[in-house]
């Protein structure tokens, strides 16, 4: 595994964002999502579960996840997320979003005198 | 989608707490069994995985109330739980509850209570279309005083107003109803035909047409909604039936809507048209004679200074066609009032000054409710710092608090609403005589919701100083009381009590000088004797007694009846009675006009009376002679005047001799025969009164009611009904009114100040306790703390006299400090209720002195428990307990 790097807290909003993504390639129990977000990331996001669990029933108040208890590989029970279509739509804004205020800071970082 | 979602999820918490916990458990429970996992898998021992999972991602339990902490669910829950925490709190110590929910329920409730009136009476609007261009025109006296006009002059302004879109007289009538059900006399108005035009509210039905206005025109009426309910069941087929008046058929023409309010008469029941000459014909009719209340309705857009300035104008300018006589030549102009100012303009004072009075008392309340949240309060801070300690941060102890004021205020509110209720109700029946507007007062919707408002500015004032005492001791940790920060304490608390004596006081001195006015102006002679008289107003209806003559006889004989019956030592008639509330007054003009022939007044109180009425009402008799029966037709018209205008016209001559018009100068002048003392009658609290009194034989106005004088031997309530059937025996159809004792008639013309004066010391008292109550509170709590010192005080050698004096020291201390004060606040303030003050100055000395005793007495009986309890601390005790 490479060093991970130093870590940094995930921002609430970043997190509703990543969490939508990575729902959006398979529906995922709540540690399955923290695994995902943390390799992905190389370490750089760590997210705690109460975080995390709290963002989860945000987003399925909001509309945007499902959630059911089903039993994993291993016969545990677990609650598992998916993304809805009003989910998807929120993800793509959100995503759009994101890459222009990216682009953004970039430009103003680049900027020489 | 999403509202709906959050909305049901949190109602499923709500609804079962523990399943939903349990779930938030399974999902942090398996988080964490994962990481475990995850860790094991990596290659770490079981134990080991755990700790490192432990050490990442937090204790099981912290994870679970961070994810629980989210959803508005949770903010209900605190709400009912501090609600709950509240309920039991204030449960815990009744007796504060209890006086606390008191104390607001009274405050509020008089304030409550006495707002409602006030909007009623005073506030709102008339209930008609553009109440605010409806007028009341007046004729004016000379010394400004408004005269009823007469039907000339009304049909003079009628024609030349531009400004007036319509115009209407009227005059009081009350015909009886007969028919199928009992004969009933009823209230009603002789109006002229454009009347309810200008009211604005047009009866059902085809209404008054203007060509049927004139002399002997059709006899129509209108009905009142609860007349034609109550006494013709609701007809549907009533208009252009025909109803029994005054033993003449009257054509029904319309009936008036069911909330519709004469406010000139709000007891009037039936209307119909005045029916008088508009050629005018002569002097001698009654077409001028001032008796008619001329009301107008102005054109939308003028306003009252427009029509002033017109009727100056007109009054001003005499042009051919409408003839003046000397007594209405309008020489001293009219008099514009809006309509609803002078329907409550009378009792506005007194309404005003009472509901000064409930709003200072309310302030008491407020502010004894925080004395009590302070007292309460410091006891609880060793519970505020503990809960700070075990984790509550200083907001929620705040919010706890909060709540439970909220609670108090709630309750005290509700609780305050029902004494507004009952107020309501003792204030109708103890208004003053003649409120305006009576019917029209009731709590309503606009009272419930100043009541709420209310509730909230004083649920706010009276939180704020406890929460900030209890954020303080949240703040500050366990914390050994030391007695310093008592001190501090306490300065707070003194200062509370000082302003509830001061404002205490402001009560205290308005219900003083107001007792003493009530006081000054029963002991003010009225000019007769009360004692043992006994009237009633008789009055003449039905075609028989149309004719004076007829009138006259019936009359003359009904006195001597009365005369007859046993226990009657005198009796006569007069056609105004002092301090009934009648004003009718005349002009009185020199005939030998060497000067000025106008006396410069308001013109005389006319009194035609039957010979005897001076004795009767025990007036004095102060030069020449009383009328007798001399004075009869085809004598020389003699007249009776009084002291007053004795004075006025002839100065220091002999009025003996001289001549008077009374109103009508056309016809033979009237002698003066003898002068009588003065006699009140338009008030108490009025000055002397010209009054000019004629016999009925020799007087042109033959009036249809006259007032019964009966002074009696022995029990006045058992000769009533002898007195009625002595005129009954006359004749049984004429309707006897108005039964009183004299004593009682006094009495009540001065309703409206006697009702401000129960009402202020009804809140002065309870003020007063308050302020006591105050006093002890302190000065107890403040011996309490100061036990310790108090021993070593009285170790060291201080006598039990020096201890009572410290301590009587502080309470008196106090009292003197809120007298001051407040004392100078009354200065100021009793100004206000000058309006209602008789004979005695707002800073009448003898008032303040009086109020000021009263004060240090009750200051004293509060200190007196704690000091005796101050001089019973046994040094040797209190030294060793420390």
């Amino acid at each position: 595994m490479p060093l991970p790097e130093p870590n940094t807290d995930v921002i609430q909003g970043t997190l509703d964002m990543l969490v939508l993504k990575t729902l959006s390639l398979a529906p995922l129990h709540g540690y399955g999502i923290a695994r995902h977000i943390e390799q992905l990331s190389r370490g750089v996001f760590k997210v705690n579960p109460g975080s995390l669990l709290t963002s989860l029933n945000r987003l399925e108040r909001a509309g945007w996840l499902d959630s059911e208890w089903r039993r994993t590989e291993n016969a545990r029970r677990a609650k598992f997320y998916s993304l809805t279509r009003a989910g998807r739509k929120r993800l793509e804004r959100e995503t759009t979003d994101w890459k222009r205020r990216v682009a953004a800071v970039g430009r103003l970082l680049e900027a020489k005198p | 989608m999403s509202l709906l979602r959050q909305l049901i999820r949190g109602v499923r918490t709500l609804v079962n707490r523990p399943a939903a916990d349990r779930e938030i458990a399974d999902e942090v429970d398996h988080f964490l069994a994962e990481a475990r996992a995850d860790l094991e898998s990596r290659g770490l021992a079981p134990g080991e995985a755990r700790r490192q999972a432990r050490l990442r991602f937090g204790d099981a339990v912290a994870v679970r109330e961070q994810v629980r902490a989210y959803g508005w669910e949770n903010r209900v829950e605190s709400f009912v739980l501090d609600t709950r925490h509240a309920v039991r709190r204030l449960a815990r110590s009744p007796g504060f509850t209890i006086v606390t929910v008191l104390t607001l329920a009274l405050g509020m409730g008089a304030a409550t209570a006495i707002l409602s009136v006030v909007n009623a009476v005073l506030l709102r609007p008339l209930p008609y279309p553009q109440p605010e261009n409806i007028v009341l025109i007046d004729d004016r006296a000379a010394d400004s005083a408004p005269v009823d006009v007469t039907f000339g002059s009304f049909r003079e302004i009628e024609e030349r107003s531009r400004v007036l879109a319509a115009a209407a007289v009227s005059r009081p009538w009350q015909p009886t109803v007969t028919g199928e059900q009992e004969p009933e006399r009823l209230d009603g108005l002789r109006v002229s035909a454009r009347y309810f035009d200008v009211l604005g509210i047009p009866p059902e039905g085809p209404g008054f047409d203007r060509t049927d206005d004139r002399a002997s025109g059709p006899a129509v009426v209108v009905l009142s909604s609860i007349l034609w309910r109550q006494r013709f069941g609701a007809d549907s087929a009533i208009v252009g039936r025909q109803i029994r008046l005054d033993e003449q058929l009257y054509t029904v023409v319309g009936v008036m809507p069911p909330d519709f309010e004469d406010v000139l008469l709000p007891s009037a029941r039936v209307w119909s048209l005045l029916q008088y000459d508009a050629t005018l014909p002569s002097h001698a009719g009654r077409e001028w004679g001032h008796h008619l209340r001329m009301v107008g309705r102005m054109n939308a857009g003028a306003n009252t200074a427009a029509l002033r300035a017109e009727l100056d104008a007109i009054a001003g300018q005499r042009v051919a066609g409408f003839d003046r006589p000397a007594w209405a030549s309008l020489e001293n102009g009219l008099l514009v009032r809006q309509l609803r100012d002078a329907v409550t303009g009378g009792v506005r004072p007194t309404l005003l000054a009472v509901l000064g009075a409930a709003l200072v008392l309310l302030l008491i309340a407020c502010v004894n409710v925080i004395h009590l949240q302070l007292a309460n309060g410091s006891r609880r801070s060793a519970e505020f710092a503990l809960r700070a300690a075990l984790g509550a941060g200083a907001g929620r102890i705040v919010r706890q608090l909060v709540t439970e004021t909220v609670l108090l205020t709630l309750m005290g509110g509700l609780a305050g609403f029902a004494v507004a209720a009952l107020c309501v109700r003792a204030l109708v029946a103890l208004a003053p005589e003649g409120l305006p507007r009576i019917d029209s007062i009731g709590l309503d919707g606009a009272s419930f919701a100043f009541a709420l408002a209310l509730a909230s500015v004083v649920a706010i004032c009276v939180g704020v100083a406890p929460a900030r005492a209890a954020r303080r001791s949240a703040g500050g940790g366990l914390r050994r009381e030391s007695p310093r920060t008592t001190g501090g304490r306490h300065a707070v608390r003194r200062a509370l009590v000082i302003a509830e004596i001061a404002l205490a006081l402001v009560l205290l001195v308005s219900a003083g000088l107001l007792l003493r006015s009530v006081q000054r102006i029963f002991a003010a002679p009225s000019g007769f004797d009360a004692a043992g008289v006994v009237v009633m107003q008789v009055q003449t209806s039905g075609r028989h007694l149309e004719s004076d003559g007829a009138r006259q006889a019936f009359f003359t004989r009904a006195l001597a009846a009365v005369r007859a019956t046993p226990g009657v030592e005198a009796a006569a008639l007069t056609s105004q009675l002092p301090l009934s509330g009648e004003q009718d007054r005349y002009g009185v003009r020199l005939a030998d006009a060497e000067e000025d022939p106008r006396l410069q007044d308001g013109g005389a109180f006319r009194y035609t009376v039957t010979p005897g009425y001076f004795d009767a009402l025990g007036i004095p008799l102060r030069r020449g002679r009383l009328l007798d029966e001399r004075d009869g037709p085809g004598a020389a018209p003699a007249v009776v005047v009084s002291e007053s205008l004795a004075r006025r016209a002839f100065g220091g001559r002999d009025p003996i001799g001289q001549r008077v018009h009374i109103g009508r100068t056309d016809l033979p002048a009237f002698t003066i025969v003898g002068v009588v003392g003065d006699v009140k009658q338009a008030s108490l609290a009025a000055g002397p009164a010209d009054a000019v009194y004629t016999t009925p034989a020799q007087m042109y106005v033959s009036d249809r009611a006259l007032w019964l004088v009966v002074r009696v031997r022995g029990d006045a309530a058992a000769l009533v009904p002898a007195l009625r059937g002595a005129i009954r025996s006359v004749d049984p159809d004429q309707p006897i009114v108005r039964v009183a004792h004299m004593d009682r008639l006094v009495a009540d013309s001065e309703s409206q100040r006697r009702f401000a004066l129960s009402a202020f010391q009804a809140f002065a008292g309870f003020a007063l306790v308050l302020a006591v109550i105050g006093i002890f509170g302190v000065v107890s709590a403040s011996v309490t703390d100061r036990t310790r010192e108090i021993g070593v005080r009285t170790a060291l050698g201080a006598t039990r006299v020096r201890i009572l004096g410290l301590v009587l020291g502080e309470g008196m201390g106090m009292a003197a400090t809120g007298a001051v004060l407040g004392l100078a606040a009354s200065l100021v303030v009793t100004r206000a209720v000058a309006s209602l003050l008789f004979g005695v100055k707002p800073y009448d000395p003898v008032t303040y002195l009086a109020v000021g005793a009263v004060l240090a007495v009750a200051a004293l009986v509060a200190c007196c428990i704690p000091a005796l309890r101050a001089v019973r601390v046994e040094p040797a005790v209190t030294l060793r307990s420390d």
